[in-house]
């Protein structure tokens, strides 16, 4: 029943050597990832070469791409270019998926891999579309979140933080998440995926239906997480925003990994602008990288043992 | 005569409501009423009897070991046969557990017959217990108790522990169950197995009302799925408040307005429930995931 390597343990395997075997640039791929100064943690996540299939349709070809351990990670794309089916094949929700390829994720082996194993690995996901329980109350969505964990201790305090960042769902925590607004799903969907104290958090268009100023609430809220060490993995339509909260950045088209680089060097890429981010974007108001990640003491999150 | 005849309609709505629970339990993990849930319960209260007569053991004995097999069989069911099913549909599921149904059906038939075999049972049906000037049978009493204590652990379970919260959850939507960790194939196979336990305690009360033969559970199975079906398919509070109530409605109806058509009042309740609240009398519409 239970993964015996613990999540924390598994954290500071020193694998660093693999991302020096990251060999060949994706397609078209304009920019290097991992140039950028302030990428001074380990690779935590690595794919290469990956391919998925939808029956006979290739949805992703030959996909590779690093993310780095306390970085927020962006991928962006048209719509149908294949970014949740990226999330979904990294955890292992696509049966038989991905048919070419590896994922490594702290050292281990993760493609093939049960998706309830590789949660215990320590993914969190926050699929398209929510995905609450709709019948079960907020307190009891959360509980499912903390399936994982075995410290009732732990999954308290972690439950304080997760009310802590969505004060909303503290209000409501009786209530049946299918009652609750789509905004307020979407915070239970992130606080759930908090709850077993990931190391990497996919999340998938986050801001996806929410009013202007809960995109930036949620946007605030994943810097933060990262902030407190989790490093975060983000599908996101929000390009502009996006990009300001993310260290690096990838572009999907047609399945193809075509734009690598940091969120700078994306925010500066005429092609990204032109496509994801509208004309009358200013390149100015990217020109500070915020929130750019400290590797202090970031346990907040998650259980300490 | 009116107490008298509510205590008789508890107790056969017991059987309705464990029935009915047990339906409603795999229902909301696939959709599709396990139309073998009846035959299952049935080959195990078979086990039980064979362990008395046939081995001479004690009836706790009989009844724990008649329990282990059928959840044993539940898990089995599921892990052996309906999990094969490639894409399934409802249609295809439905058909596969009419198929189990009519497959241990004639397994039943072949190996012990048509015969009426009288079920051992440590209280008697005809042995009564008065209260006034009600009367009910020591063996009705023992299924209203038996009944009750069962499903309020059920209940317990499903709403208080990990597992039943996650077992819930994988009823509602097992790929989100699935990425919190849940290793949902197991829990759906869990989900069968108490299901399977909960049917076979109401054939294992059932057999002694009757006798034992392998068309036991016909009559409950239809009454138990027109429970839930009344409660609402995908309530098990409702769906055991259904058998209760038809138990009841059955009894009243039998006693006062004609016996003959007891069994008929079940269904002309579910056409009316049906045509005034689809979703059960005490159901919730709720909008489908997909
Ligand atoms: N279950 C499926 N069966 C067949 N094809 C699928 C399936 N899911 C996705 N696809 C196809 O795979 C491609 C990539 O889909 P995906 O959902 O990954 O896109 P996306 O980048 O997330 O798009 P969006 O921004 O609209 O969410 C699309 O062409 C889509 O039609
Ligand atoms: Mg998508």
């Amino acid at each position: 029943m239970d993964n015996p390597v613990s999540p924390r343990d598994a954290a500071s395997s020193p694998d660093g050597a693999n991302s020096s075997s990251r060999a060949g640039a994706p397609n078209g791929a304009s920019a290097p990832v991992g140039a950028d100064a302030r990428a001074v943690g380990e690779v935590l996540l690595e794919i290469q070469g990956v391919e998925t299939y939808y029956g006979p349709l290739r949805a992703l070809s030959d996909v590779s791409l690093t993310v780095t351990e306390g970085t927020v990670t962006v991928i962006l794309g048209s719509n149908g270019a294949g970014k949740s089916t990226l999330l979904g094949t990294i955890m292992g929700v696509l049966d038989g998926q991905p048919q070419c390829g590896t994922i490594t994720f702290g050292g281990e082996r993760i493609d093939g891999m049960a998706t309830e194993k590789i949660v215990r690995t320590g993914i969190s996901y926050v699929p398209e579309g929510r995905r609450v329980f709709p019948e079960l109350s907020v307190r009891e969505n959360l509980a499912v979140g903390a399936y994982t964990v075995r410290d009732r201790q732990s999954t308290r305090r972690t439950l304080d933080r997760v009310y802590d960042y969505f004060p909303l769902l503290a209000d409501r925590q009786t209530q049946p998440a299918g009652t609750l607004s789509g905004g307020e799903q979407q915070m239970l969907a992130i606080g759930r995926a908090l709850m077993n104290g990931p190391r990497l958090l996919l999340l998938d268009e986050p801001s996806l239906g929410l009013a202007p100023i809960l995109v930036r609430q949620v946007f605030d809220i994943i810097s933060q997480i990262c902030d407190e060490g989790v490093t975060v993995l983000l599908v996101e339509q929000n390009a502009r925003m996006a990009l300001k909260v993310a260290d690096d950045g990838v572009v999907l088209e047609n399945g193809e990994l075509v734009v690598s680089g940091t969120a700078q060097e994306l925010a500066d890429n005429d092609e990204v602008e032109e496509l994801y981010m509208g004309t009358a974007s200013t390149t100015s108001e990217l020109g500070t990288a915020p929130y750019s990640s400290e590797q202090g003491a970031r346990h907040d999150v998650d259980q300490e043992s | 005569m009116l107490a008298q005849v509510i205590a008789g309609g508890l107790s056969a709505g017991s059987i309705y409501a464990l029935v009915a629970l047990a339906l409603v339990i795999t229902y909301k993990t696939t959709e599709v009423p396990n139309f073998a849930q009846g035959e299952m319960a049935m080959v195990s209260a078979f086990v039980a009897y064979i362990l008395m007569t046939d081995y001479q053991t004690g009836f706790f004995v009989a009844f724990s070991v008649a329990l282990v097999f059928a959840f044993v069989l539940g898990i089995g069911f599921e892990a052996v046969i309906l999990r094969r099913v490639r894409n399934p549909t409802h249609l295809s599921v439905l058909v596969v557990t009419l198929g189990f149904q009519l497959a241990l059906f004639g397994l039943a038939g072949w190996k012990w017959g048509a015969e009426q075999r009288q079920f051992p049972f440590p209280v008697s049906a005809n042995e009564v217990i008065r209260v006034g000037d009600v009367s009910v049978s020591t063996l009705g009493v023992a299924t209203i108790l038996i009944s009750v204590v069962l499903m309020v652990g059920v209940f317990a379970f499903f709403r208080f522990t990990k597992l039943g919260v996650a077992m819930q959850a994988t009823q509602q939507d097992s790929m989100a169950a699935r990425i919190n960790g849940v290793p949902t194939r197991r829990v759906v196979g869990l989900t069968f197995g108490i299901s399977s336990v909960i049917g076979a305690v109401a054939a294992l009360l059932m057999a002694p009302v009757i006798t034992l033969d392998t068309t036991l559970m016909w009559d409950p199975l239809l009454k138990g799925f027109a429970a839930a079906v009344l409660g609402g398919l995908n309530t098990p509070v409702g769906a055991v408040l259904g058998g209760y109530l038809l138990g009841l409605v059955e009894n009243l109806f039998g006693a006062y307005i004609s016996v003959e058509f007891k069994s008929a009042v079940a269904f002309l309740m579910i056409i009316l429930v049906l045509c005034f609240r689809p979703s059960g009398l005490f159901g919730r519409h709720r909008t489908r995931k997909v």
